[in-house]
């Protein structure tokens, strides 16, 4: 109905597309992310394609609703798919920062070199998941499933981060920490100023190591010191593995979903984050637009809905000229709208002042309609505000359901509305 | 009452708007709070229809009664440098470390020291006297990180104590620590009436209560209004609801008049309604049985501006949270 439509977008041959590697869910919190990447995924496999949903969410309800008790960081294989003997498959896994963080170590270290690493107390901290180490492992498990080449299409959901761009730029911090002059210096400042006209840095070093001891206690600074030490060998690698996380995501076959719900702060959040991948030269495939309401009766506008609410809960007075009198006092209505073929007050017993049941009933469900019909405005506006702002990103839209999600058949339900794309009813 | 409310939530619940709403109300007749935030979102401005703000604190409204409300936005960066300043006089130094990535290192990688020195600034206002001895504020509001997240940042001062065994880091981490766990302390949860939310607030509240941490009150935001007060009965006469609808001059009752098309959207709708009323009612008995006080807000449907701010301060004072 607006004049800039936004594209649709189609979720089906996206998926189906078998040059799709890599979907990256992503959106502010409590948009449905989580929830999205499922569906996505069970719709992928059921329609033939070997899947793997990567959830950064521990969110118990949805590992029970794929039929799997709990969720590790190994991928468990999802039972009881629909789908014609397609061969497709889904498997499920959780990200486990520790674990994943300890695997690389253990994978790129000897065994010796491994164990001091992994008893080491500075490790133990960081590894259990301290500000952006979620991210950067949640990009390392990326990449290590897409490097086993065992599923043809990895749908991912990002972390519940600050801001929906944290884990864009995890990899690059990490990576720029590990080996980063501060870590050289902290290794070997003897090093660093090895040369006669670094001198003075040299003299600056121990200052700053000293300073650094005081302020953390010695033995902090040693412990961090035996980390960077113990991990030298694996540095190289991490920047390495960082940088092919970040070209895999530009590469052709990885499609970035935003997601978000027609709100202000969710539809701000996926602007934002439109810019962000355009600015990344990250390929975005479209918006998926949760929660949006519709309406059997959106011809029915708020103001008349409300009107007419107002009008049947009036007591009545008796022997007024029953349906004529209250045709006059509604508001006008359709021109076609037929005159009434008698009014209920006419049939109610004489002596009843109070609306009828039928009335009362009715009274209630105008209001709950123009409450809906003022939700359905509301969200209209969201929307338009961002489709004003991104009229090229396609979207598509998923009508709320009341409750959440508690089994595949909901994931299910999900993935057609999804692919459907349809515009709740009414919903403009 | 507390001297800091940390307020945290699930994501999307709305816990920033709650904080300031709550900032609001406890700064009303003649107090003075301070409005924290940590998580470098600005969203503290945004709500307050100001500038972004910057790291000083900054007076952004003036409540009810002549209080005044201020707000600070911490950035770990500057908090570290400052704290080099102040018990180092590291001036030159402090810039040399920024140079070569040490405070980078410090406030986003090394373990904990960007929540240390959040936690810490916080806790430093919170213990902040005036010349003749009084508190600088009344209360400190802080915008805390979401439930997910809350007892691992609140907690962290625990774990750098334990990793940093000597040392001002060691010393600021175990003074903020009593601040927290303390009765001075006491933190809320934002959530809303749905699974989700309500799952993960009565797994933060385990949390928290098992790492020692005072747990304060639990703020359902957004709750909607009740609409429908007359029941729809489980054998709803549909010709009498046209005819009704029809005598309210929405068209014609017969089948296929204008009226009667509308009784099966309508009831549709209605019987959306009652499903989430029965889910809401059962996070309700949830959220009940968690023995702490309870209390709703309700939707402000046009967004939050100042003037809904306003409003849920009001009402938080009125139902005896600030």
């Amino acid at each position: 109905m607006t004049l800039d439509q936004a594209p649709s977008l189609d979720v089906d041959p996206l998926i189906d597309d078998p040059t799709t590697r890599i979907i990256v869910c992503c959106g502010a919190g409590g948009v449905g992310k989580t929830t999205t990447a499922a569906a996505l995924g069970l719709r992928a496999a059921e329609r033939g394609r070997k899947v793997v949903v990567l959830t950064i969410d521990p969110a118990r309800r949805l590992a029970q609703s794929m039929g799997i008790d709990s969720l590790d960081n190994t991928p468990r294989q999802v039972k009881d798919l629909d789908g014609d003997g397609g061969g497709g498959e889904l498997h499920a896994m959780m990200l486990d920062m520790k674990r994943t963080f300890d695997e690389i170590v253990e994978a790129h270290a000897d065994p010796e070199r491994a164990e001091a690493i992994l008893n080491n107390p500075f490790y133990q901290s960081l590894s259990a998941g301290f500000a952006g180490t979620q991210e950067y492992m949640a990009m390392e498990k990326l990449g290590q499933l897409r490097a086993r080449d065992e599923w043809d299409l990895i749908v991912v959901d990002t972390p519940p981060s600050r801001s929906a761009l944290d884990f864009l730029d995890a990899p690059k911090n990490l990576g720029s920490f590990l080996d980063g002059k501060f870590i050289r210096v902290l290794m070997a400042p003897a090093k660093v100023g090895g040369r006669a006209g670094m001198k003075f840095l040299n003299v600056g070093m121990s200052v700053m190591t000293g300073t650094l001891g005081k302020l953390l206690g010695g033995q902090f600074l040693k412990d961090v010191q035996t980390f960077v030490a113990a991990m030298d060998t694996m540095f190289g690698g991490f920047r390495t593995r960082a940088d092919a996380t970040y070209r895999l995501l530009q590469a052709p076959g990885t499609a970035f979903l935003v997601v978000a719900a027609p709100e202000r702060d969710a539809l701000r959040e996926a602007a934002y984050f439109v810019e962000r991948l355009a600015a990344e030269e990250m390929p975005l495939a479209g918006l998926v637009l949760n929660r949006v309401h519709g309406s059997g009766a959106a011809r029915l506008s708020a103001e008349r809905a409300l009107a007419a609410a107002e009008n049947l809960a009036e007591p009545r007075i008796v022997d007024q000229g029953a349906g004529k009198e209250e045709l006059r006092n509604s508001p006008d209505s359709t021109a076609s709208s037929p005159t009434p073929a008698g009014s209920p007050t006419s049939a109610d017993d004489p002596e009843a002042q109070q609306p009828s049941e039928a009335q009362q009933l009715a009274a209630g469900l105008l209001r709950l309609h123009a409450e809906r019909m003022q939700l359905l405005a509301r969200e209209q506006r969201t929307r338009d505000r961002f489709t004003a702002l991104h009229p090229e990103v396609p979207v598509t839209e998923v009508a709320a359901l009341p409750g959440d999600v508690h089994d595949l058949a909901g994931l299910r339900d999900i993935g057609d509305r999804l692919a459907s794309g349809d515009r709740p009813a009414g919903a403009a | 009452m507390s001297r800091l409310q940390v307020v945290s939530g699930k994501g999307g619940t709305g816990k920033t708007t709650v904080a300031a709403a709550l900032a609001l109300a406890l700064a009303a007749e003649g107090k003075r709070t301070l409005l924290v935030e940590v998580e470098g979102r600005q969203g503290i401005a945004q709500l307050f229809e100001a500038e972004a703000l910057p790291y000083e604190e900054r007076k952004i409204a003036v409540a009810p009664g002549g209080g005044e409300v201020f707000a600070l936005a911490i950035d770990a960066e500057l908090a570290l440098l400052d704290y080099l300043q102040m018990f180092y006089r590291l001036g030159s130094a402090g810039r040399a470390l920024k140079k070569l990535g040490a405070v980078d290192f410090a406030t986003t990688i090394a373990p904990g020291v960007r929540d240390v020195l959040l936690t810490g600034k916080a806790c430093e206002a919170v213990r902040r006297k005036d010349k003749k001895g009084r508190y600088v504020y009344d209360h400190v509001v802080m915008d805390a990180p979401p439930t997910g997240r809350i007892t691992r940042f609140l907690n962290v001062n625990d774990e750098v104590a334990g990793l940093a065994r000597i040392g001002p880091i060691h010393n600021q981490a175990q003074a903020v620590m009593r601040v927290l766990k303390s009765p001075e302390t006491a933190v809320h949860l934002v959530t809303l009436l749905e699974e989700m939310p309500v799952q993960e607030t009565v797994d933060g509240i385990a949390e928290l209560r098992e790492a020692g941490l005072p747990v304060g009150r639990v703020l359902v935001n957004m709750v909607r209004p009740s609409v429908l007060d007359v029941p729809v009965p489980t054998d709803v006469r549909r010709t009498e609801l046209a005819k009704a609808l029809s005598g309210a001059g929405l068209g014609g009752a017969r089948k296929g008049g204008l009226a009667e098309q509308l009784v099966d959207p309508l009831l549709a709708q209605a019987a959306e309604y009652e499903e989430r009323v029965a889910l809401e009612r059962g996070q309700r008995g949830l959220l009940a049985e968690l023995g702490l006080p309870v209390h709703e807000l309700e939707l402000l449907t046009e967004g939050i501006d100042l003037a809904g701010l306003f409003r849920l301060a009001a009402e938080l004072r009125k139902q005896g949270v600030a």
